[in-house]
């Protein structure tokens, strides 16, 4: 009985320690000398694996910062200019800095805007319902409502509105890192300059049907009346497609287009509340 | 024994209620809403003008790019306005209204009840006159038909398959001609066989329409020898055209494939209806049979409807919309499309209005998959659709390309057999369309 016992934890220590030495070997054959630079750069970066900096995930973006000559055209969307500072000095390169953005949602048809016409029972997820049919309302370039872009949000940054039935981007979780831009079967997600204390200006509609079609079906359409073109100073706004479209890089946020806007399909968000003679315009605050 | 597709398919209850409805006149609307954009391909540009006077069967819309198909008018009055209007998916096409004024007919069209069987035109003056009369597949994708009769270069069609398998439940309007006007169609076959330079076609009808069967045995029996009638086997989706095609003549369509890859063509059976129309009486396609069917009605129609009735139009010839209906489906219950607004008018390949009930339109709860391999055991094209649904939800589209997504021809058959509820046909869907799109993008070898 002894015996067995000690044979049985003689033998395996035996064959244990053989085993380990032929792995030690395998190991020491095959071993990948990996650049620590990459483990480094890893470090630095959020860990997110979100993929908005157009890689399969963190790692990967570290491999690619390490093998680059310089970080012109990679950039983390989440870490922001900190994050992108201290992967420049970890690599002795130059750093690349770029204006902070965020997620607009550019559709305002609530349920009190744009009425329902037919009720959708099908699978819940807008890309599905998009190849389907033009949607459950008149306008068929609004959103859907069925979520897509809030499953993919990693951070928590946007979710639907029951009241509106339209997705509201949290601001402050956004970190810009266009999966819900991608997610979108519409189009409507657009990323734009946070701007300065936040506050920014744009056309908060995608429909590119005729003023009249697109009114009939949406009380907050934009109609493509020129109007605010005309008013604009800074040569900001362009009209393509009955659709205008504020550039917010020429835009100086001077709010002269939301007050000219027939419909309120322009939006200003994070300004102080207008004079008392003025609020009609659709002011909101997040 | 009787025919049949190799694999896959499923037998749901075909439904048939309307079948002894004989087929009436739709009443004249007031107003026809006609849609440039009935066809598969480039939309129709208007030739004629707000306030322009047209009759019946005159061209409203031409043809433009080579995958178009002319636009004859359904009704006789004034054009009142060329506006943006939806269509039963909502998407908004430029259609042509015209006020409703008497019932005058072009003089060029033949409406005589006389049966012309003999032609003296050569192929191409029968493709020619098939274009300007815009026929187009009314099997359901509204191809084009004179592009189908004219097959690449390079490649020759042996056999023109004739499609009277009707497989889709509900659906009556391919039986009610066929049992109607069953010498009409086999002139149409002759016609497109003549078009084709073929001399052999064969006829597919499932038995569950035996008086269908019947008739055509008579009269090819009789005088018409090169077609051959073959009854197939109840079971969906027969009417598929590689189903079709494998169950005839078991000839396999390669994948990403068209029937003429096989020297096969096939077509509807009120393709051949139309052409017969288009050729011989000089009759544009502006009007075919349309089932009006559902459970909960208590009449079931068959009409001769013209292109432009819109929904409310259709609602109104059958006495209002049923009070238990909530959905109204354009074509069968299987790959018909849920119409989404009632403005939307009807085009010349809407073969049927369904009208459903809450019960029988309601989907179930989504459960999980038990991997029962139902999907599998359905799939008429030897897909696997649990595992194209996992990829598809995944977005692994490589995966998805390498388990051939883009052979599914979209029948539903997974779906309607999933005990689980599992949206597969929804995911499926949508996966394809973006595997055929990066398949379309890639340089050609």
């Amino acid at each position: 009985m002894t015996n067995t016992i000690i044979f049985t934890v003689v033998s395996l220590t035996i064959l244990g320690f053989v085993l380990a030495w032929i792995l030690y070997l395998v190991a020491q054959k095959f071993k990948v000398n990996e650049d620590p630079r990459i483990d480094n750069v890893e470090a630095i970066l959020p860990g997110a694996n979100c993929g908005g900096c157009g890689y399969a995930g963190c790692r990967a973006f570290a491999e690619a910062c390490v093998k680059a000559d310089d970080l012109e055209s990679l950039y983390c969307p989440v870490g922001g200019n900190d994050v992108m500072k201290n992967v420049a000095g970890s690599l002795g390169l130059k750093v690349v800095e770029k204006v902070p953005q965020v997620a607009v949602v550019r559709c305002n048809g609530n349920c009190d805007a744009r009425e329902k016409v037919n009720h959708y029972d099908g699978f819940g997820s807008c890309a599905v319902m998009a190849g389907l049919y033009a949607g459950d309302t008149g306008c068929s370039y609004g959103c859907l409502g069925q979520g897509d872009c809030v499953a993919v949000c990693n951070f928590d940054a946007i979710h639907m509105d029951p009241r509106t039935g339209l997705p509201e981007v949290d601001q402050d979780k956004c970190t810009a890192c266009g999966a819900c831009v991608k997610a979108c079967p519409k189009f409507i997600i657009e990323l734009r300059n946070k701007g300065p204390k936040n506050r920014r200006i744009f056309v908060s509609c995608v429909n590119k049907d005729k003023g009249g079609v697109a009114r009939k079906a949406c009380d907050v359409a934009c109609i493509g009346c020129y109007k605010c073109q005309k008013a604009c100073a800074y040569d900001a706004i362009t009209i393509t497609d009955n659709l205008a479209y504020i550039d917010y890089n020429k835009c100086k946020l001077c709010r002269k287009c939301v007050t000219e806007c027939p419909t309120h399909a322009i939006w200003e968000v994070n300004f102080p509340v207008r004079v008392p003679k003025k609020t009609e315009s659709a002011t909101i605050e997040q | 024994m009787s025919k049949t597709f190799s694999i896959g398919g499923i037998h749901p209850n075909d439904s048939k209620i309307s079948a002894n409805a004989a087929i009436e006149d739709f009443p004249v609307m007031d107003m026809a809403y006609i849609s440039v954009s009935q066809h598969l391909g480039a939309p129709a540009e208007p030739v004629v003008a707000k306030g322009d006077k047209v009759k019946t069967g005159q061209l409203v819309a031409k043809a433009s790019g080579f995958i178009s198909a002319n636009i004859h008018s359904s009704v006789s009055g004034t054009v009142s306005s060329i506006e943006l209007l939806p269509d039963i998916f909502g998407n908004m096409v430029k259609h042509i209204v015209v006020k409703v004024e008497g019932d005058e007919w072009l003089e060029t069209i033949d409406r005589s009840p006389d049966i012309i069987r003999e032609t003296k035109l050569s192929s191409k003056e029968i493709i020619d006159k098939i274009a300007e009369c815009g026929v187009v597949g009314l099997g359901g994708a509204a191809f084009p038909t004179h592009i189908k009769l004219s097959p690449p270069p390079g490649k020759k069609a042996e056999y023109l398959l004739v499609n009277g398998a009707e497989c889709e439940p509900y659906l009556t309007s391919d039986y009610r001609i066929m049992v109607e006007t069953p010498e009409q169609i086999l002139i149409g076959v002759e016609l497109m066989m003549r078009a084709l330079g073929v001399d052999k076609a064969y006829f597919g009808i499932e038995e569950n329409k035996p008086e269908a069967i019947k008739v055509m045995k008579k009269l090819t029996s009789a005088s018409y020898g090169s077609i051959k009638i073959v009854p197939l086997k109840k079971r969906y989706p027969q009417g598929g055209e590689k189903q079709l095609i494998d169950a005839i003549l078991k000839r396999q369509v390669p994948s990403m494939g068209l029937p003429i890859d096989v020297g096969v063509v096939v077509q509807n059976v009120g393709t051949a209806l139309a052409v017969y129309e288009a050729v011989q009486k000089n009759k544009p396609l502006f009007e075919g049979i349309v089932t009006v069917t559902g459970k909960c009605m208590t009449e079931q129609r068959n009409f001769k409807l013209r292109v432009g009735a819109n929904m409310n139009n259709v609602m109104f010839a059958i006495g209002g919309f049923p009070k238990d209906a909530v959905k109204l489906i354009s074509g069968g219950p299987m790959m018909g499309k849920a119409v989404s607004r009632m403005e939307a008018a009807s085009v010349k390949s809407t073969s049927a209005f369904l009208l459903l009930t809450e019960d029988e339109t309601k989907r179930g709860e989504e459960g999980n998959c038990i991997r029962c391999a139902k999907c599998v055991d359905s799939c008429p094209m030897g897909l696997e659709p649990y595992l194209l649904n996992r990829l598809s939800r995944a977005g692994r589209l490589d995966d998805l390309e390498a388990n051939m997504v883009h052979d599914c021809i979209e029948c539903g058959s997974c779906m309607y057999s999933c005990p689980a509820n599992i949206p597969l046909l929804d995911t499926i869907r949508l996966a394809k369309a973006q595997v055929i799109k990066i398949i379309r993008s890639r340089p050609k070898k």
